[in-house]
């Protein structure tokens, strides 16, 4: 019992003293992010790889979430007899939840692993100190970049990944289950506003920052070779997978208190 | 120029470094010797404020570098070159990238200088047209010399070298030995190399030190740790499996 409390005391001192260097790590990355110099060759860069890398991925869950979402919600809105409501079902949800969220998740398997593995190899092989031997800050030279770059595109592949869920869940509705055309657009537009958009913009922000700063944070504290950069690569996307998940709760319920 | 004092390391729960005091004069080559894994390579970093010691202070050109915040760091690391063990070349830039990586970040000279830079820099440690290479291209003796052409680059006033001529042939070995002292007498370079080559050490040292269990055991120059009573220092430079240090 004894052992029990001590064991999850030291857990929980290590939890707060982890959480506190992140914080930190943040905070350094937020002031080299205002301060210092943009490097645009290395943003871009970080952007291209993110960003083009990530579409096809990006499309085809973006498709198939938006056309099971229609199929479901047809199966039930049909014993109702509202199945036109589809249209605006898929569009909110997408926009709200599933757009974002999808598109945290597939950037944290993507883009933070690939993040975490990178700096984490760097720290093993001696480069990150040499970055530093060479007068150079290491958050400011590889993690403002990737923190900006996922900051930008997060959102944007969202708005990307809403767009493929609505045709995803056009296509279902209208063409496979023959629900009137018009109906169905008018029913979306009239039902999914700027406000529903903007929640799910908001919200990959906040995933954007989520994935950046973890999976950064984690490859440049790597210690022990190649399986610590394993270990690192992991943590980073188990980490980051569950704070996008708790961030959007914490989200949706501020948003809802601002009746956004 | 370089005063170590004192300077004691606590790495992975092992007293690495227990107090080493190091004196090393303006314009001198001071070579470490030591056993493998006797922390001569923990000593160099924390010469370049890559780590930070647990007591002790490393006072350069009059100031502690241990006590320093980074941005007075890296103000000084900019008159600092290193050579690192591994090399630990940036491995996603291209030779060209990694040597002039310095003189980017740091200088307003434009591509035309700075590729003229590389050139020269490249040919002083014996390589040729592989500016283009990227650092994966390269073998381990290669790698190596990039590394100290990228740690010459901006012109340093002080070079930490650590095992400069482990893993090139001897020939090479010798041109950057010969590289090591043309730096030292041109220039007027102040460096700490750490090495196990007993050759190099006698070729480039103005004075060697042995670093052993954390201390440094004995410091004089060549002649004086040649013919040294010392009986770790004797076993260590001829290199002999019976003696005081155990293996
Ligand atoms: N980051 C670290 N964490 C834990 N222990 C470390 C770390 N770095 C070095 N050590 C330990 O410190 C000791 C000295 O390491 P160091 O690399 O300085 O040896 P060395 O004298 O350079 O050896 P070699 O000649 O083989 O390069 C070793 O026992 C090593 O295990
Ligand atoms: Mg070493």
């Amino acid at each position: 019992m004894k052992g029990w409390f001590a064991g999850s005391g030291r857990g929980i001192l290590s939890g707060v003293e982890h959480t506190g260097r992140v914080a930190i790590f943040f905070g350094q990355t937020l002031q080299f992010g205002l301060t210092a110099r943009w490097k645009w060759k290395n943003i871009i860069e970080q952007m291209v790889n993110i960003g083009v890398g990530s579409l096809p991925v990006i499309m085809i869950t973006g498709a198939f979430m938006g056309m099971v979402l229609a199929l479901q919600s047809y199966y039930q809105l049909h014993k109702l007899a509202v199945e036109t409501g589809i249209g605006a079902l898929v569009g909110l949800s997408m926009a709200r939840e599933l757009g974002p969220v999808m598109t945290g998740i597939m950037l944290t398997a993507r883009v933070g692993a690939a993040m975490a593995a990178e700096l984490g190899t760097m720290k093993v092989t001696e480069q990150i100190d040499a970055l530093q031997a060479l007068a150079t800050n290491p958050i400011q030279y590889l993690v403002v970049p990737r923190f900006l770059s996922c900051l930008i595109l997060a959102p944007l592949l969202t708005v990307y990944t809403v767009f493929i869920g609505v045709t995803g869940g056009y296509l279902i509705g209208v063409k496979m289950m023959g629900i009137n055309s018009a109906f169905y657009l008018s029913h979306t537009v009239s039902l999914v506003g700027p406000a529903d958009i903007m929640t799910g913009l908001i919200k990959a922000v906040f995933f954007g920052m989520i994935i950046a700063i973890v999976s950064c944070y984690k490859g440049l504290t790597t210690t022990g070779g190649a399986e610590g950069v394993g270990k690192a690569t992991t943590g980073a996307v188990v980490t980051s997978s569950i704070l996008i998940l708790i961030a959007d709760f914490f989200l949706t319920i501020i948003f809802k208190i601002i009746n956004m | 120029m370089i005063s170590i004092r004192g300077l004691k390391k606590f790495l992975g729960g092992k007293l690495v470094l227990e107090e080493v005091n190091l004196e090393v004069k303006q314009g001198e080559t001071m070579v470490v010797i030591g056993p493998s894994g006797c922390g001569k390579s923990v000593l160099l970093k924390h010469m370049m404020g890559l780590l930070k010691p647990d007591a002790g202070q490393i006072i350069i050109y009059g100031k502690d570098i241990t006590r320093m915040k980074e941005r007075e760091l890296n103000e000084m690391r900019k008159k600092f070159g290193m050579l690192f063990q591994e090399a630990a070349l940036f491995d996603s830039l291209s030779v060209e990238d990694n040597v002039s990586f310095g003189l980017r970040e740091h200088t307003n000279l434009n591509g035309q200088e700075i590729k003229k830079i590389v050139q020269e820099k490249l040919r002083m440690v014996g390589l040729g047209d592989i500016a283009g290479l990227k650092p994966s291209e390269l073998s381990g003796g290669m790698r190596k010399r990039v590394g100290l052409a990228r740690a010459i680059a901006m012109d340093p006033e002080i070079i930490f070298y650590d095992e400069p001529t482990t893993g090139v042939d001897p020939i090479m070995g010798d041109v950057i030995n010969n590289l090591i002292l043309e730096l030292q007498d041109r220039l007027n370079i102040t460096s700490v190399a750490v090495t196990h080559d007993m050759n190099s050490a006698y070729k480039i040292a103005d004075r060697i030190a042995m670093l052993y269990e954390g201390k440094i055991v004995e410091t004089g120059d060549v002649e004086s740790i040649k013919t040294t009573r010392n009986p770790i220092v004797k076993q260590f430079i001829q290199g002999v499996a019976e003696g005081p240090i155990s293996v």
